[in-house]
């Protein structure tokens, strides 16, 4: 049996389980559900669906320019959460938090303003490890306004190199855009470090954060990235909304993303003057219930020990990975030093996407592909692979349910 | 005289049933992706393969005129993948073209394979057997 030490008990994982209902479920006869792709989306506490539920049958009202009381308590509750979740990244002020459906629109607002200052030549480097929602916006300004893209290598068990990085870096980079924590493989990228050598050439920097909220409170004043992107829906918050956190200056530099209500000072056919941040970069009738029930989900996490998560979900990592190495021809992809709670696997012999199916039947939902980062399957030599995922609501007993059935399904497909 | 689906189809819910669980039904259906009329390697070419699935698969069809009926050849680096589309070509396996172009595959709920049908499974069941009526429908 593996040795890891066990799970300190400050963390109380069964109290924390009871706060989410979609954890309590049979999706076969007699199969419980044991949820471990977290790293797609997670699952929401009960508070957080609440939330949306109270919005809906009570609060339900346009935001920013109704004279009632409904809508003043809308936008009152849309702006708590604004600050909730300002509070949640620590981020200097409310207005340099913008609301967007998501990591992918963030990145896409980034490419579509702050691209337009770009011209043919002008470089953005990004790398191998990237989602291809950190690839295609860039590929498209390439071909739009004929700018170049570099890509930094990593190493085989998925470390991103430093050296290269740095070589990458040249007058006409514009932008480096990193993932702060791999989707496919776990590695946690030195995003501090990223920043800093960026910066001292003057080179802007966007982090791709999707994978790193859903851990804890992070700090983007330390972090230091001029854009800072992620998805509610990975960090216990509704779909269909997310954040672009930016540098004030940088942000104030960027011109309107979309023109509609809402972003406006004053219009005239003549001649529209822009409204301040953050209303600036949110066009039209925000998602307001969304973005609400975000507030609630970054309260909810904000108030869980983050040390004890930390601890939680790396011993969960530790005593998954262990466990899964017994097992005949499978081999861990990402063995980064730096890791968070992402187990991918690769078989031999066997399809990823066959054991994936016995595992489903087996209660066990897990990811099975490319997991969008089809670029970087290319460079592992890879057709896809299966990825748990562990979220801090997971237990050991989550994992040895994996390892159960991926035994069961290596056996039956041998 | 072939075969008729309908009875091509009864006759895979009838070897079904004889397994009592999930587990042992999967595990015929790996076992019957070994008997799938193997399609020659130099076939496994963009032309022949379905998209929309994880893993790769390629469907050939012949046309053979004596007989006015369909042959189909095919493969899949995945064994379920695989299981399923040897499922399909025996139902549909030289038949006439008009025959595939209408066939359901209503048997597949009784063999508890259903699940594999919807189109955002991405074992691409539905696109293999798409991609076969398309290729009946060049005969019809
Ligand atoms: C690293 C990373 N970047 C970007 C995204 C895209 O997020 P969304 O689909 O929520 O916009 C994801 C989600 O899968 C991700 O994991």
């Amino acid at each position: 049996m593996p040795t890891t030490a066990p799970t300190p008990a400050t963390f109380d994982v069964d109290r924390v389980r009871q706060d989410f209902p979609a954890l309590r479920q049979e999706v076969y006869e007699d199969t419980p559900l044991v949820y471990l792709d977290n790293a797609a989306t997670s699952q929401k506490p009960e508070s957080v669906i609440d939330r949306l539920n109270r919005y809906y049958r009570s609060e339900n009202s346009n935001v920013h320019r109704g004279v009632h009381r409904l809508s003043q308590n809308a936008t009152d509750a849309y702006e708590e959460a604004r600050e909730a979740v300002r509070s949640y990244i620590n981020a200097a002020a409310t207005e340099q938090v913008i609301f967007t459906g998501g990591t992918t629109e963030s990145i896409n607002l980034v490419a579509n303003t702050y691209g337009q200052r770009l011209e043919a030549g002008d470089e953005i480097v990004i790398t191998e490890m990237e989602h291809h929602a950190n690839i295609v916006p860039w590929q498209m300004l390439r071909d739009t306004r004929g700018i170049r893209l570099k890509v930094v290598p990593i190493s085989d068990d998925g470390v991103l190199d430093l050296d290269a990085l740095n070589d990458a870096l040249t007058d006409r980079t514009r932008l480096v855009s990193v993932v702060h924590i791999s989707n496919a493989l776990g590695t946690v990228n030195p995003v501090e470090d990223i920043v800093d050598l960026a910066h001292d050439r003057g080179i802007p920097v966007l982090v791709d954060g999707a994978q790193s909220v859903p851990h804890g409170p992070i700090d983007v004043q330390r972090i230091g990235a001029d854009f800072y992107c992620f998805s509610g829906h990975k960090m216990c918050g509704p779909t269909g909304i997310g954040v672009l956190y930016g540098r004030r200056e940088m942000l104030e530099s960027l011109p309107p993303y979309q023109g509609g209500g809402d972003m406006i000072e004053e219009v005239t056919f003549e001649k529209t003057t822009y409204a301040d941040l953050p209303h600036r970069l949110e066009a039209g009738t925000p998602n307001i219930a969304d973005a609400i029930a975000l507030g609630t989900a970054a309260r909810y996490m904000e108030e869980l020990d983050p040390e004890a998560v930390g601890t939680h979900e790396a011993d969960l990592l530790a005593y998954a990975t262990e466990r899964v190495r017994s097992i005949d021809g499978l081999r861990v992809i990402g063995t980064a030093p730096n890791k968070a709670s992402v187990l991918s696997m690769a078989f031999e012999d066997l399809h990823p996407y066959d054991v994936g199916t016995i595992l489903d039947r087996l209660g066990i939902a897990v990811r099975t592909g490319h997991h969008c980062t089809q670029p970087l399957m290319q460079r592992l030599g890879l057709p896809g692979t299966l990825r748990a995922s562990f979220a801090f609501y997971n237990t050991r007993d989550d994992a040895d349910a994996l390892v159960d059935a991926l035994e069961t399904a290596t056996t039956m497909l041998r | 005289m072939t075969v008729a689906v309908d009875d091509r189809a009864r006759e895979i819910v009838d070897e079904f049933a004889l397994f009592p669980d999930w587990m042992s039904r999967y595990e015929y259906l790996i076992e019957m992706g070994d008997d799938i009329p193997p399609i020659d390697d130099e076939d496994k070419t963009d032309a022949h393969r379905i998209h929309g699935c994880q893993s790769k698969v390629w469907i050939r069809a012949d046309y053979d005129e004596d007989r006015g009926v369909l042959m189909f050849r095919g493969d899949s680096n995945a064994k379920i993948t695989r299981g399923l589309a040897a499922l399909i070509i025996r139902v549909l396996n030289e038949q006439p073209p008009a025959v595939v172009q209408k066939a359901d595959f209503d048997f597949l709920d009784e063999i508890g394979m259903r699940e594999h049908l919807s189109s955002q499974r991405s074992n691409g069941l539905a696109a293999m057997i798409e991609q076969m009526k398309d290729r009946a429908s060049q005969y019809a």
